[in-house]
């Protein structure tokens, strides 16, 4: 029993869904903006010149933009990497059997996904500080597992709860080895999840800052910690074209994946972000 | 192998790295609140760190702020996320754009966000160039500061430009699930559309709110780059404070920093506690 819409609340809705629209992209205008402009002073409400001076210096090979950019691709990947390594065999164990203690572990993976990065940080300086991890990449990717890790066990915990071991115990049974049951078997089912839980996992890594400020010591530069120095700087034109930059990986993850991005799996990892 | 070994097996690398790196930092910081350090030779705990961040002025104006920001930003995008899911459930033209367009700064770091608050809302910022096209200011001084202020707007603006989407995809799909049978009932029992959505609806979405608002609230309490980007200088966010008193050269500081850490970590602990009795949906398994 729904009643059909009148033409006012049909209105409402639509200027209401307008308003909402635009004020969740409003925030990327000027800095969209700012990336093409040059002079763009009080009370201008545009820039009176238009320029790629920005997107030139940002592009530049003596700018150490790009190298920030290979670096944070860097960083990403091989956070990614591990932790579907390491993540998938745990969410094995977590969706597909029961065990004592397992509500324990669960809440041990839970953990991470909810306490903030600056409370576990500080001691892990100075850890690191003793063996000599502190400003290197490797410190940078170890730390990075904090936040990536536990969203990758937690997507393929779900994965694995759909999935049916009679198909590998056919697979044995017909003499398949170990490694080919889950090359042709296990694999195949579970690559859409590895797949969607990995670029979210990328991006994860992709958005840390203070987890990189701390360990990085400012010596691995990412292209957030960059994107913060010349926001604070005051070359809003810059910060401009670095932040198109940086946004980029998600606008493309999100259109490759917006099928799959529903309920609480999917947001689960960007809300980290 | 028996199941016991194998699941055994399946967790204890990821159970290590989590063990180690995630509770062992934890761990490692409250020894050094309590100024215990036997490398360099502290083998005496004592809770000093802690008389002197509970005396400090700064700790309390500081963890007021952080509670503040945080409690302020969840309550304010809980409310327009449900207000965003109950526009977006129904069919209507374009509505997979709208979805992708409502979706799409899920993906957008933080960072980015405050970056662009800050150049909408600045003295010198969009809104305050069209409100001196608007002959409404003619100088920026005159334009009220939103950003850098002693009351976080800027900082509460960022986050709930931010977690609309979150709560609200979360929301969405709630509803989405429950369909609107429940609705109907109550309609053709008597209820109004008021009724309907507050004896009926939100009963049912809001475990699924409580739960994202949870992690909302831990997140906005302990993040470091949006106060830093878009806070005053004093008093700074309770994530801010303990951070530059780690890197403070005096080397003194930093059980006082690690102390901060600790009472972060406490309130994101009380934080998890009331997401799991709020959380309904466990992993199957």
């Amino acid at each position: 029993m729904i009643e059909k819409p009148t033409l006012l609340s049909s209105s409402f809705r639509f200027i209401t869904i307008a308003m909402l629209i635009t004020w969740l992209i409003l925030p990327l205008v000027p800095l969209a903006i700012w990336s093409f402009a040059k002079g763009w002073f009080f009370p201008l409400i545009l820039p009176k010149y238009w320029s790629l001076n920005a997107w030139n210096y940002a592009l530049s090979d003596t700018a150490g933009v790009l190298e920030s950019l290979w670096l944070t691709i860097f960083i990403s990947t091989t956070a990614t990497i591990l932790s579907i390594i390491i993540g998938v065999p745990a969410g094995r164990a977590l969706g597909m059997y029961k065990f004592k203690g397992k509500e324990y572990v669960e809440l041990l993976i839970l953990a991470p996904t909810i306490v903030p990065g600056i409370a576990v940080v500080l001691g892990i300086h100075s850890v690191f500080l003793s063996i000599g991890l502190t400003n290197t990449i490797p410190g940078v990717i170890l730390v990075h597992l904090i936040p990536t890790l536990p969203y990758m066990v937690l997507v393929m915990a779900g994965i694995f709860s759909n999935f049916d071991p009679d198909f590998e115990a056919q697979a044995r049974s017909l003499g398949a080895s170990p490694f080919k049951t889950f090359y042709y078997i296990t694999l195949p089912s579970i690559l859409p999840g590895i797949i969607v839980g990995g670029l979210f996992a990328f991006l994860v890594s992709w958005s840390q800052y203070i987890l990189t400020l701390m360990i990085g010591g400012g010596r691995v530069l990412t292209l957030p910690l960059l994107l913060f120095s010349f926001a604070t700087s005051g070359r809003n034109d810059i910060t401009g074209a670095i932040g198109m930059i940086y946004i980029l990986p998600g606008i493309i993850i999100l259109i490759l994946t917006a099928r799959h991005l529903s309920g609480r799996s999917a947001v689960g990892g960007f809300g980290r972000i | 192998m028996s199941d016991r070994t194998k699941i055994l097996l399946l967790l204890t690398p990821a159970l290590s790295i989590i063990i180690l790196l995630f509770f062992g930092g934890l761990f490692i910081g409250l020894l050094r609140s309590f100024n215990y350090m036997p490398i360099i030779g502290l083998t005496e705990p004592n809770l000093n760190a802690y008389f002197s961040v509970f005396k400090s002025k700064e700790f309390y104006y500081s963890f007021i702020l952080s509670f503040h920001i945080a409690f302020t930003s969840t309550i304010i995008s809980a409310t327009l996320a449900i207000g965003a899911a109950l526009l977006l459930r129904r069919n209507f033209i374009g509505k997979s754009i709208i979805n992708f367009l409502f979706q799409l700064n899920l993906t957008v770091p933080h960072l980015v966000g405050a970056i662009g608050i800050l150049y909408l809302f600045s003295q010198s910022g969009s809104f305050a160039r069209l409100a001196a096209e608007w002959g409404m200011i003619t100088r920026t001084a005159e334009f009220p500061a939103l950003v850098f202020d002693p009351y976080a707007i800027g900082i509460i603006l960022q986050y709930v430009w931010k977690e609309i989407p979150f709560i609200g995809v979360i929301v969405l799909a709630n509803m989405q699930s429950l369909g609107e049978d429940y609705e109907s009932v109550a309609r053709s029992l008597g209820a109004n559309k008021w009724q309907a959505f507050r004896y009926v609806l939100l009963p049912l979405i809001f475990p699924g709110v409580l739960s994202a608002s949870v992690i909302v609230f831990a997140f906005t309490f302990g993040a470091y780059e949006i106060p830093a980007m878009l806070g005053a200088n004093y008093p700074a966010a309770l994530p801010v404070l303990a951070y530059r008193k780690y890197t403070d050269v005096d080397l003194a500081a930093r059980p006082e920093a690690m102390a901060m850490a600790i009472v972060i970590a406490i309130l994101s602990a009380v934080m998890i506690f009331f997401y799991l009795r709020y959380t309904r949906k466990r992993i199957r398994g």
